[in-house]
């Protein structure tokens, strides 16, 4: 559990932060939001204490981090961030080693965490060990930096827009990887982004935060269908409210089971959001559904998207 | 094999060189060592067995106008034409001092000095073009350089005023470069250290940055002549005041200040800029992953930082090669005493044999530290 208690912070005289508290449970992958200036990497830096509050606190698991030496605390927060900083003169082992290194593993533990962490990230260990940073691309190297961020085992993970240069495709994969790795190992998970359907997609909790105060947090359905006032409005774009509650929703929640339809079939796993451009596209109000295999198992029909509001 | 454009006008460009070289003097005859001589062209000089060099001549000026090109041929042909210049030069000098009292100087004129020139740049443009690794760098300059040390040991270019200035200051070219190698390896290393100290402290804290910088600045530009001057009061009071060190106003301590001082700036600036081009992002996520200050220095900004330090010391020693010339003024020695000796006496082969040793030191240690870096780079693999 993350706790940030009254928080102040300047710097020189421009208040940055502003009596911010907010509560992260365990498990929970929580995404901080807002518009540059809104103070969301400076909340984040506050919790591996890249930067220390001026007045207030932050606990971890009830237990003050300035209790600790900052490097100590450090190693026990996996940390990533949008230039990856990948070290350049280091292979990616050397890079997916460094904290377990700085805490003296041993180093058989070391080779098979690191092997380990490349499998789970799809990236083939006897290809990728010994390369350096500047021979692979923009989307591996963040994906190593994902894996260094993971590589002690840390039971939380701080994200700082992770996938924010990288182009749409890449970045819709790795998001799709970080939540199976969520959901894999179960970490604690603070996300902060600028991209709106970024925080949508992974966020379990998303806060939104303005001028360094939080303006209102919840999951994204709470968020889109009653913004606490006009500025999150304006943020969650009125006229895109709807595509995006579609994009919360999946097919496999409304089909019809057993339904018959004709036309090119829907995945059970897409969003509703996908499945209303499937209607769109083929200019049809009813599409049948196959599931992964491909095999029928009903359909959907286009006024089953409008349930999305009940 | 094809050349680019780019190779083709460098080779042309060259050609244009020897050409105008082809003009000028190759030799100068002077009836004794202290009056003017006059000049002979190559043209003047190419006669009976002397014509082979037309082959290779002839070759180098038409082989960038051909549709093919040979990199190899070309580069054979430079030697050949370098060393058989040499030969004629050596041959032409002997047959004109005939007799051992003779005071006839025969000298190598301007048309000699840019033809070798071009030559010499036109091979290390060969060498790049045929992809040369070190290896084949190393063969290339073992076949320039071996026949013409083979006619130097047999004793064929000795009639050459060059080499008769050379047989004059033999037994001081020894001292001078124990001298010059001292004055480098004094003011540079303790600069170095200093420089990378200064340099270290410029970039924790920003603040002083401007100030050290200004004041290395301003040392700069006092001219090395004043700077010797200047540092004649306070380092013979030095020495005054401890008998025992040796240190005089003039002579190798003021001398080594000196040039310790201006390589300062250099080094100070070396040292940031290395420092602030390694990666603000590796910085960061080495704190956010937990390394202490002292980790971070020794395992990122250290080693990202060491290729443009290493590159700032080549700069800073290649700068000091030639500037400790001066310190022969104030009595230092090195190779200036040669050459300000050939200048005081009017002897400019005498100028030359000074300033022929500091060209070669600098292009030994420039290309040793080349190396060095590209090593370096290498290991990094950085492209």
């Amino acid at each position: 559990m993350i706790e940030l208690d009254a928080i102040h912070k300047t710097f020189g005289d421009t208040e940055v932060l502003h009596d911010l508290s907010l509560k992260i449970e365990t498990g929970e992958l929580a995404v901080l939001i807002g518009p540059s200036g809104s103070g969301k990497s400076t909340t984040l830096k506050l919790l591996n204490r890249l930067l220390d509050p001026d007045r207030g606190c932050v606990r971890l698991h009830g237990e003050d981090i300035r209790r600790q030496a900052p490097e100590q605390l450090r190693r026990k927060i996996g940390y990533a961030i949008q230039s990856v900083g990948l070290f350049p003169h280091w292979t990616v082992e050397q890079n997916i080693a460094v904290v377990p290194e700085l805490q003296k593993w041993p180093r058989t533990r070391i080779r098979e965490r690191v092997a380990e962490l490349l499998v789970l990230l799809d990236m083939p260990p006897a290809q990728f060990l010994h390369r350096y940073p500047h021979q692979i691309s923009g989307g591996q190297q963040q994906r190593v930096g994902v894996a260094r961020a993971l590589a002690a085992d840390p039971e939380f993970l701080l994200m700082d827009e992770p996938f924010g240069a990288l182009d749409p495709v890449t970045r819709a994969n790795l998001q799709d990887e970080l939540l199976r790795i969520h959901r894999l190992l179960g970490k604690t998970i603070v996300l902060v982004t600028h991209d709106l359907d970024e925080a949508i997609r992974l966020g379990s909790r998303i806060v939104i935060m303005d001028q360094g105060r939080i303006v209102q947090q919840g999951p994204a359905r709470e968020i889109l269908l009653t913004p606490a006032n006009a500025f999150v409005r304006d943020f969650v774009k009125p006229g895109e409210i709807g595509v995006r509650l579609l994009g919360l929703a999946r097919v496999s929640e409304r089909v019809r089971w057993s339904a018959q339809a004709t036309g090119e079939a829907l995945g059970l796993n897409a969003t509703l959001r996908e499945a209303l451009s499937a209607f769109i596209l083929q200019g049809v109000a009813c599409l049948p559904v196959a599931d992964e295999s491909g095999r029928h198992v009903g359909a959907l029909h286009f006024d089953d998207l409008l349930e999305i509001r009940a | 094999m094809t050349a680019s454009p780019d190779d083709r006008r460098v080779e042309r460009l060259l050609v244009a060189g020897m050409v105008i070289a082809l003009l000028l003097p190759v030799i100068t005859v002077a009836p004794n060592r202290l009056l003017s001589g006059s000049g002979i062209e190559l043209h003047a000089l190419l006669h009976g067995e002397r014509l082979w060099l037309l082959f290779p001549l002839l070759w180098l000026l038409i082989a960038p106008f051909l549709p093919r090109s040979w990199p190899a041929g070309a580069a054979m042909a430079a030697i050949a034409l370098g060393n058989g210049l040499l030969w004629l030069t050596g041959q032409e000098a002997a047959l004109r001092t005939v007799g051992d009292d003779s005071l006839v100087r025969v000298s190598f004129g301007p048309g000699f000095w840019l033809l070798l020139l071009c030559l010499g740049l036109l091979l290390k443009h060969l060498a790049s073009r045929m992809r040369a690794r070190h290896a084949m760098g190393l063969v290339l300059l073992v076949s320039a350089l071996s026949p013409a040390l083979v006619m130097l040991w047999k004793g064929m270019l000795d009639p050459l005023s060059l080499m008769q200035e050379f047989f004059n200051v033999q037994d001081t070219l020894l001292q001078a470069t124990r001298e010059h190698l001292m004055l480098v390896a004094g003011s540079a290393v303790p600069a170095i250290c200093l420089g990378a100290g200064f340099g270290f402290v410029a970039y924790k804290r920003p603040r002083l940055q401007g100030w050290v910088l200004a004041g290395f600045n301003v040392l700069q530009t006092i001219p090395s002549i004043a700077m010797f001057g200047l540092l004649i009061g306070p380092m013979a009071a030095l020495g005054h005041w401890l008998p025992q060190s040796g240190i005089a106003g003039i002579g190798m301590a003021p001398a080594l200040v000196a040039l310790a001082l201006y390589s300062l700036l250099p080094m100070t600036h070396a040292t940031l800029a290395a420092l602030n081009q390694v990666p603000a992002a590796a910085r960061q996520a080495g704190r956010g992953l937990g390394m202490t200050p002292v980790q971070l220095l020794l395992r990122v900004e250290l080693p990202l930082a060491l290729p443009v330090f290493i590159a700032g010391i080549r700069i800073t020693v290649v700068q000091t090669v030639g500037l400790a010339a001066v310190a022969a003024l104030i009595g230092a020695g090195g190779f200036g005493a040669i050459l300000f000796q050939g200048l005081a006496a009017s002897a400019p082969d005498q100028v030359i044999l000074g300033v022929l040793p500091i060209v070669l030191l600098t292009i030994t240690l420039d290309s040793l530290f080349q190396l060095l870096i590209s090593t370096l780079d290498a290991h990094h693999d950085r492209t």
